[in-house]
């Protein structure tokens, strides 16, 4: 046998007692939940406002919250002059990227020596780059983060490696919580889902020396999130 | 010779006399608790989300069997390489084996509390490998030569100037004991680290029998950066871990952050369905997930204390001891300490040599009511003691008590035996707690005030008749 079959065994075997369910240890009674448990999780989760005025303010307050950069931009000129402006405070020399027709844009804006990672790269090449530009699938107003994949941000590494992290998104990529987002994902994906997903909520950070926060401990010192109309 | 009581007890006899060490973990927490119920208070009903949350572990538990067939055939069927393992010398081997395979020289870990649990890291230093933990607090007790005192806060026992010391003394860079510069020094290593690895090592939170795949959270990056860089992936995690759907997560990643570490949503929580698929720029070219029993089954069999395995490994129920608070973490000597450890280690390394655990507790409840998942963790204790005693009897305790009942029965014996307590209790006065004194156990730390010379009865019966209606009788 193997351990596979070892172990399933065992667990068939100790299934054979029926365990009370949570709340009813009391009684004893025992009937499995109609509807899975979590389906009606958005009425738990915290309260976020059902206009989309309300789920913006809320991002950015979320974001202001977990030391994010959060823009909201009218329209492609603004989202020009935001990226300007950090290229030019920050002095970036090189990014890296993916394509994608906003991130097309951005990097297009920048006018810089750029990494495209789509094709394969050199993993010592990003690490030199100053910033990444990715897309991204939603931003969820609940939590002030956004969702990455590997087909919609260039791979696993870009959207880590580099020191500061911009991502570009479109108005319509905000949902109200974390159920709209999961359902969302499913919808776009299920059942060839990208090798990885990943939810990414401010940036980079670490409280282990002394419970104090500080901000890059391994990922990016930075996240902005430039949102436009 | 030692045992893991009496061990138990000197480190606690002496971490309780560590005022500072008190105070200082003291601190730790209340900055936790305010920051948990913050988030807690954000929540429209984080009751009706613990009991969701627990129903939902309920039936991934109670059905953990076809939860495993399923998420292993998807996992599979997109090049991931799942191997089974029963026991921790099984996982260790087949660990060593992938990594021999491989011809792997560096391996990167991040923070996986099952890999403590089969002290890998050991294993594979004794096969040669070279290996760094990329959690920063587990980087710091790994070079303490530590386990990690916390299963979250790996390193929270340790003052700032302590880490610079460290640092200073193994890496030749602290450039002050500020935590922003010594994060800094620990991310410069780091980096040359990861980009060099052969495997990167990971633990897991969740797994989804859905769609397939491995959630792992985070707030460093570094398990990102572990699954990102390396040719090769390695993921060790126990069997319990199972969720049904998809969609369940968007309650217990919140509900792990809030009660992990008071935060709305951990920094990364990264779902992995597969190594690097056809089409992706990077990610590991092989993926190897261990599953891990190691006696998780036996709880499994135990259905009254099952929910234990519902467990999310938080840490909340250690943030809340009062016992945890003052003994600390290394005094448990477990892989998970606080209650939660207290009542699944005698499942995992045997009831009667960890059953000291199920006493070290005030049973006051503070354990199940943080609990995310409302695992009846003071409950479990109490059953704990009851199968120790059931198992093994205490002979002298049942005689003790069988007298009392005897004398507590008869008043006859009873007024005898007020009488000779009352003569003989000055000449226990020397030798109170000293190894001559028969309850030295108790009387250590305890007074038992004077017994009276006269009891309530005979004081009643003596009393003058008042307006000579006589008392009542007894």
């Amino acid at each position: 046998m193997t351990e596979r079959e070892n172990i399933l065994g065992r667990i068939r075997e100790a299934l054979q007692t029926e365990a009370p369910l949570p709340g009813s240890h009391a009684d004893g009674s025992s009937h499995a939940p109609a509807e899975p448990p979590t389906v009606h999780a958005r009425d738990w989760l915290p309260l976020v406002g059902p206009t989309g005025e309300e789920q913006i303010k809320l991002f950015a307050a979320n974001c202001a919250d977990l030391k994010a950069e959060f823009q909201h931009l009218a329209n492609r000129e603004e989202l020009k002059a935001a990226l300007i402006k950090i290229r030019d405070t920050e002095k970036w020399q090189r990014v890296a990227s993916h394509d994608g027709e906003l991130a097309r844009f951005a990097c297009q804006t920048l006018a810089l020596p750029t990494l495209l990672t789509d094709k394969g790269y050199d993993v010592q090449e990003l690490e030199k780059c100053d910033a990444a530009i990715t897309e991204c699938d939603v931003l969820v107003a609940q939590t002030g983060g956004v969702a990455v994949t590997t087909r919609s941000a260039g791979g696993r590494a870009l959207s880590i490696l580099p020191p500061h992290h911009v991502v570009v998104a479109r108005r319509e990529q905000l949902v109200a919580d974390l159920p709209t987002a999961f359902a969302r994902l499913q919808q776009k994906y299920a059942p060839d889902f990208p090798s990885m997903i990943s939810f990414i909520t401010g940036p980079s950070r670490t409280g282990d020396i002394e419970r104090i926060l500080v901000l890059g401990a391994h990922g990016p010192k930075k996240l902005t999130i430039l949102c436009v109309d | 010779m030692r045992t893991f009581v009496s061990e138990f007890k000197d480190r606690a006899t002496a971490k309780t006399a560590d005022l500072r060490h008190r105070q200082f973990i003291r601190t730790a927490l209340q900055g936790y608790e305010t920051a948990r119920d913050r988030r807690k208070g954000a929540f429209q009903s984080w009751e009706s989300a613990r009991q969701a949350a627990a129903e939902t572990k309920w039936q991934a538990i109670n059905h953990l069997d076809e939860h495993l067939v399923s998420l292993t055939r998807k996992l599979e069927a997109r090049g991931t390489k799942v191997h089974w393992a029963s026991t921790a010398a099984q996982a260790r081997d087949i660990i060593t084996q992938i990594l021999r395979d491989k011809k792997a020289r560096s391996i990167i870990k991040s923070k996986a509390m099952t890999s403590e649990e089969i002290h890998l890291n050991h294993a594979l230093e004794e096969a040669g490998f070279s290996v760094v933990e990329s959690d920063l607090g587990e980087f710091i007790v790994q070079l303490r030569h530590e386990t990690p005192y916390h299963i979250v806060f790996p390193s929270m026992h340790l003052q700032r100037g302590e880490i610079r010391e460290l640092f200073q003394r193994e890496i030749g860079d602290a450039p002050s004991d500020n935590p922003q510069d010594l994060t800094m020094v620990a991310r410069r290593v780091m980096r040359q680290k990861f980009l060099q690895a052969d495997v990167g090592f990971t633990g897991a939170n969740f797994a989804i029998a859905e769609t397939g795949m491995v959630s792992i959270t985070e707030n460093e990056g570094n398990s990102r950066l572990t699954s990102a860089i390396p040719k090769t992936m390695i993921t060790l995690m126990g069997i319990e871990k199972v969720l049904p759907r998809f969609a369940d997560l968007a309650l217990f990643l919140p509900m792990l952050a809030t009660a992990g570490s008071g935060q709305s949503m951990t920094c990364y929580n990264t779902m992995y369905s597969g190594p690097r698929q056809p089409g992706e720029p990077d990610g590991p070219e092989e993926w190897h997930l261990v599953l891990l029993d190691n006696r998780r089954t036996e709880l499994l069999a135990d259905a009254e204390q099952r929910d234990a395995l519902h467990c999310i490994r938080c840490g909340a129920c250690l943030n809340v001891c009062p016992i945890f608070r003052n003994v600390g973490g290394h005094t448990y000597g477990t892989t998970y300490s606080g209650p939660v450890g207290s009542v699944i280690t005698p499942h995992l390394r045997g009831l009667q040599s960890w059953k000291h655990l199920s006493n070290a507790s005030s049973l006051c409840g503070a354990c199940t009511q943080a609990c995310p998942v409302k695992i009846d963790l003071h409950h479990h204790l109490l059953q704990n003691r009851r199968n120790a005693s059931a198992s093994k009897p205490a002979v002298f305790e049942r005689l003790a008590y069988r007298i009392f009942g005897v004398v507590a029965n008869e008043p006859k014996f009873w007024t005898l035996a007020k009488k000779f307590g009352w003569l003989v209790q000055p000449l226990q006065q020397p030798i109170k707690g000293t190894m001559l004194d028969p309850a030295k156990a108790w009387t250590k730390t305890r007074d038992l005030p004077r017994m009276p010379r006269e009891s309530f009865k005979d004081w009643w019966r003596k009393r003058p008749a008042r307006g000579g209606s006589s008392p009542a009788r007894s």
